[in-house]
């Protein structure tokens, strides 16, 4: 299973890359697994202002409806629009293209409570 | 939690097994959408031993089942089968199923699994002509081989013509080196194909034959998500979901196996209902917009009132749009006719659509 070092982990097994004050948000390659085949993502929520915990949007696989939890409050600014014909690339490439959204954020601190990939490495249990 | 006799195989094959039914069943293999599409294409092999089975015999064996049963079982010969459903006594059904004339006097009664001991009871509590009746649930094990290359790819594993077995026949002979096994012309998938009824203690040597036998026609092991998207892309009914003890076979478009040629539980009220017409009834609808229906979703009129429920809801793997069933109002059920479905804080538009959704 692929858990790049490079970026950040939450309990709800989402992934956020942090540039400046700019998080791209996606879902790992252990909860794409789990889900199995992503057959529709939903998100609604660009341009509204979050706070982190509250639901951006829905991933939703062929048996499953899950909601997504912004890991950090901001704005959301960007939905990969490319999901909606192809959501699959979530499940082919979950950290590249399978990227979810861009979130203008509104506290760099609550970085520090996102987890490393050595803790989640040891969420999963790998 | 049970198993079925081929639970380490699918754990061996890298199966996701989840809890079905009472069973510890595999839901995935490889992923839902090839497995879907090798079943469309090609050729895939199911483990749904779960299924019960009653064996219903002796010389009232046929008065029980049509007391019982809504669809017309004299109809049946020898080496036909016929889809089915027990009606209950309040407009309901207790379970649908699939009965086999087996021979004379002697019948295979195929039931959910859910609903096994369910309707052991009612049809038990129904049995005042002393038929006999076995439950081989736990001793029986059923596979089914389906796809446009399912004939071609087994017919070396048994000596009967299997191209000669129409749909809804069967016959008892040799398969895959077992004797006496039930090759059925039956399945749930609308693409063809068999179901094999077998012993517990002969079903693993039959799998690794089928797979075997299959292999140069891509054949794969399929698990049950995929089982669903197919039976709903054909707009099979699934107990639990479009049909319960609710639900009348008039409304859920079972007339067609609801045969006023007898008497059965219940039949004097819903020949009253058919006559009169059900207030309601389930419609198959596809999405005109993006998303996915879901069990239990609300089915809204122009103006966001509530009219129906989903009962079954996906995003069909072989048409790319949200499907689903769902019973609406009689004056929303005629093709063509606009509903929508409310999917979280969306009302969708849907258009109401024949069945069925996919042609294979």
């Amino acid at each position: 299973m692929n858990i790049p070092s490079e970026l950040k982990y939450t309990k709800d097994h989402e992934w956020v890359l942090i540039d400046g004050d700019i998080a791209t948000i996606g879902i790992t390659d252990f909860a794409q697994g789990e889900l199995g085949d992503i057959v529709y993502v939903e998100v609604e929520t660009v341009d509204e202002t979050l706070d982190a915990e509250e639901i951006f949007g829905t991933v939703e696989a062929v048996k499953t409806v899950s909601d997504l939890f912004l890991p950090m409050s901001g704005e959301i600014i960007e939905f990969n629009e490319s999901l909606e014909d192809e959501p699959e690339k979530v499940n082919t490439d979950p950290y590249g293209d399978g990227w979810m959204i861009k979130l203008k954020c509104s506290d760099l601190s609550q970085v520090e409570t996102l987890l490393s990939a050595d803790d989640y490495k040891a969420l999963v249990g790998v | 939690m049970k198993n079925t006799a081929l639970n380490e195989t699918h754990i061996a094959l890298g199966a996701k097994m989840v809890p079905f039914a009472g069973y510890n069943m595999p839901v995935q293999y490889e992923g839902v959408n090839i497995e879907h599409q090798t079943v469309r294409e090609a050729v895939g092999v199911f483990d749904v031993s779960h299924m019960g089975e009653f064996l219903i015999e002796g010389e009232y064996a046929l008065d029980l089942i049509q007391k019982v049963s809504s669809n017309d079982a004299s109809k049946l010969a020898i080496g036909k089968a016929q889809y089915s459903c027990l009606p209950n006594d309040d407009g309901g059904i207790v379970d649908d199923l699939i009965i086999y004339k087996i021979k004379e006097d002697t019948y295979l009664l195929v039931v959910n699994a859910s609903n096994i001991e369910k309707d052991w009871n009612w049809i038990q509590s129904k049995n005042d002509v002393e038929a006999t009746m076995r439950n081989l649930s736990e001793d029986y094990s059923l596979l089914a081989i389906q796809g446009p290359k399912a004939v071609e790819a087994m017919q070396s594993l048994s000596s009967h013509d299997l191209s000669a077995i129409k749909f809804y026949n069967f016959v008892v002979g040799d398969f895959a080196g077992i004797d006496h096994v039930i090759i059925s012309a039956t399945g749930y998938t609308g693409s063809g194909g068999f179901e094999i009824y077998c012993k517990n203690s002969e079903v693993k040597q039959i799998w690794d034959k089928i797979l075997e036998a299959g292999t140069d026609f891509g054949i794969k092991p399929i698990g049950l998500a995929a089982r669903d998207t197919l039976r709903l892309e054909m707009g099979y009914c699934l107990y639990g979901n479009d049909i319960d003890d609710t639900t009348s076979p008039i409304e859920a478009g079972l007339s067609w196996i609801t045969k006023f040629t007898k008497n059965f539980t219940n039949s004097e009220a819903l020949k009253a209902e058919k006559e009169h017409g059900a207030e309601r009834k389930l419609v198959a609808f596809e999405l005109d917009d993006r998303g996915i229906p879901r069990h239990g979703y609300d089915i809204v009129d122009g103006n966001g009132n509530k009219i129906g429920n989903v009962t079954s809801g996906t995003m069909s793997p072989s048409l790319g749009k949200g499907i689903g069933l769902g019973y609406v109002p009689t004056i929303f059920s005629q093709v063509g006719s606009k509903i929508n479905i409310q999917v979280r804080k969306k009302a969708i538009p849907a258009t109401v659509v024949k069945l069925p959704f996919y042609k294979v």
